[in-house]
């Protein structure tokens, strides 16, 4: 037997039963649709994620007063012995793996203009944070270039909270007042949103020295530093904890790279991703088992067919061939069905939701049908074994 | 040639041995005539199967040509059945799903006849069997005698030198049932042997040999010829 006749005699045979190969098509695509689309919306989280953290910026490490990654809300607070001062951000950023520096202190304030006022972050920073950050502004400028320690009374403005505090009106050039301070908005950032849970489209930018005297702070909420490559992150928290050493007398502050932080959500993501392989391994299998189901009664429907064909002399191995073909046939057409359905479907999720980046993973389409061809050749082959084995009598008589 | 020696198949029924064919001895020589009869459940087509190689006997030995079928593997046992064998059933087994070109053709996938071969034996084939015309009818579309001359054309295909027959006209009128059996008989004429299980006189007459058979014996062996002034067709056989 040829490989052309195998391959014509079971597409024959798979033409001839419709409603069964009807059936077993359906099985298997709507399993194989499963598992893509499944694994699309797994591998959008993946890619929502990490737009998410791109959008921090990669070569970032932080400094942070403190021994522990989890002090109190209020730095300063919370056995710090020494504060992180303006004086060890200069000292660092004369490091030469930094390439931008950018301090910061953190707290909340109400920012109001004439009876409308807001409750928001505000930030104090440097000019340094606008490349650090990846912002943008879009109207006035950012905060001024000036010794970081002189503090000018200006703030720039996120953008919701410019809408907010000057609906329909361009607040550059306006006093709102922060507290009991009184500051001359400078400029009003570009729509950035919500990075990692700081939504900087709701927050207040100010001078970081200014921002230390609003909130009567001695010690900086961070240090930002950017490194001039990737490769250089560790070296440079190496020597960045060296600086502060010699400086303080001992080792009283945490370096973070974006890698400790990228590497607790990877194992996030990991969890996530297992579980959407889990639930795609179970419709594939369901599916498997109705292709099981289906051949058992085409095998039982057929052995009479399985019969005749050792009565006219097929071997065995023929036979075994035969339904194999026909099992591997029907799991391939479905297969290829199963990813149409499938494809169009994280289409028109990709339609409904464009900010959701859903995406079928290259080797989730080559699984899935991998998968159901294995899958339907296991299960095809094993029903059609035992009508090959009995006597050409017994298979006759359908039995 | 066929040798039958002490040959028995046994089912279980309830627990208890039942014997398709019990202790069957016989020798069938090559270009022979033979028709089985004997009543219902008297082992006739049990006996057909063991000959034809798709029942294996449970015990004693068959020696087809020579060769000791119970010793061969599957795959010559299939040979033989491809090349050796032809068979020819009363339900006539066509697959519903092919014509009656591609079912005549189906034996020959299986020996790998080559597919530039194969439509030209189709088709004398099916001219030998006076079917030329309904090479691309489905059996549905054929009636009861013509279905039976396709599977005829098809149990010849691969030129077997034994020709086996389960009641062939068994669901036949009897204008097919001649026309099938004439068709049979040239077969035979053309050298091979033909052995026929049936339940018609008529047919059985025309035999060289008619072996009687009951409760999974042979209980009597005659001439075809002979076959009217037995007396056997009215009746169940007495004691020879």
């Amino acid at each position: 037997m040829t490989a052309v006749d195998l391959l014509a005699t079971a597409f024959g045979a798979v033409r001839g039963h419709r409603v069964r190969t009807g059936l077993s098509l359906l099985g298997v695509a709507i399993g194989v649709a499963a598992v893509l689309v499944l694994t699309a919306l797994g591998e959008g989280a993946r890619r929502y994620v990490e737009g998410q953290f791109s959008a921090l910026g990669s070569n970032l490490l932080a400094l942070l007063p403190g021994k522990n990654e989890t002090t109190g809300a209020f730095p300063g607070v919370g056995g710090v012995p020494n504060d992180l001062t303006l004086d060890d951000a200069r000292a660092l950023s004369r490091l030469p793996q930094v390439r931008l520096l950018a301090p910061i202190v953190v707290g909340n304030e109400t920012v109001s203009h004439r009876e409308r006022s807001r409750q928001v972050s505000v930030m104090g920073a440097t000019p340094e944070l606008l490349e650090v950050r990846e912002l943008a502004v879009r109207l006035g400028r950012f905060l001024p270039v000036e010794d970081p320690k002189r503090g000018s009374p200006v703030i720039v403005l996120g953008v919701d909270l410019a809408g907010e505090l000057f609906p329909g009106q361009n607040p550059v050039g306006r006093v709102v007042r922060v507290g009991d301070w009184r500051m001359r908005v400078v400029g009003v950032l570009e729509s950035r949103g919500t990075q990692l849970g700081m939504d900087m489209d709701d927050v207040a930018l100010v001078p970081v020295a200014t921002a230390m005297q609003l909130f009567n702070r001695s010690s900086l909420f961070r240090v930002l530093i950017q490194t001039h490559a990737y490769a250089e992150l560790d070296a440079t928290c190496e020597k960045a904890l060296e600086v502060i050493t010699e400086r303080h007398g001992e080792e009283d502050v945490t370096c973070i790279t974006q890698d400790s932080v990228v590497s607790s959500l990877s194992s996030i993501l990991r969890v996530l991703t297992l579980a959407v392989a889990g639930i795609a391994a179970i419709s594939l299998s369901v599916a498997g088992i109705g292709i099981m189901n289906l051949m058992l009664v085409s095998v039982s429907e057929r052995t009479a067919e399985v019969g005749l064909l050792k009565a006219v002399g097929a071997a065995r191995r023929q036979i075994l061939a035969l339904f194999l073909a026909e099992a591997v046939l029907l799991a391939t057409g479905g297969g290829l069905f199963g990813l149409g359905v499938g494809a169009t479907a994280v289409g028109v999720i990709a339609y409904l939701y464009p900010a959701f980046p859903v995406a079928i993973p290259g080797w989730a389409l080559a699984a899935a049908l991998g998968l159901a061809i294995a899958v339907g050749a296991l299960f095809g082959v094993l029903p059609a074994r035992r009508a090959a084995r009995l006597e050409p009598a017994v298979a006759l008589a359908g039995r | 040639m066929i040798e039958l020696e002490g040959v028995s198949k046994i089912y279980q029924m309830g627990g208890r041995p039942l014997y398709a064919l019990r202790d069957v001895t016989e020798t069938i020589e090559s270009g022979d005539y033979v028709a089985v009869m004997g009543p219902s459940g008297s082992g006739k087509s049990t006996l057909l199967n063991v000959v034809g190689c798709l029942d294996r006997p449970d015990e004693g030995r068959y020696r087809l040509d020579g060769r000791d079928v119970g010793s061969l593997s599957d795959e010559e046992l299939s040979r033989l059945r491809s090349r050796t064998l032809g068979f020819v059933f009363q339900t006539f087994h066509l697959i519903p799903r092919l014509t009656a070109a591609e079912n005549v053709a189906h034996p020959m996938i299986f020996a790998g006849v080559p597919r530039a071969e194969r439509a030209g034996r189709v088709a004398r084939a099916l001219e030998a069997v006076g079917l030329a015309d309904r090479a691309d009818h489905r059996p549905s579309e054929l009636s009861g005698g013509e279905r039976q001359r396709v599977a005829i054309a098809r149990a010849t295909i691969m030129q077997p030198r034994v020709m086996l027959a389960d009641e062939p006209t068994g669901n036949l009128d009897s204008a097919a049932g001649r026309q099938v059996m004439e068709l049979l008989e040239s077969l035979r004429s053309q050298g091979r042997t033909l052995v026929t299980v049936t339940h018609d006189p008529e047919v059985a007459r025309r035999a060289e040999r008619v072996l009687w058979m009951r409760d999974g014996a042979i209980a009597r062996r005659l001439r075809g010829r002979d076959l009217a002034q037995a007396g056997l067709p009215a009746g169940p056989p007495g004691p020879p």
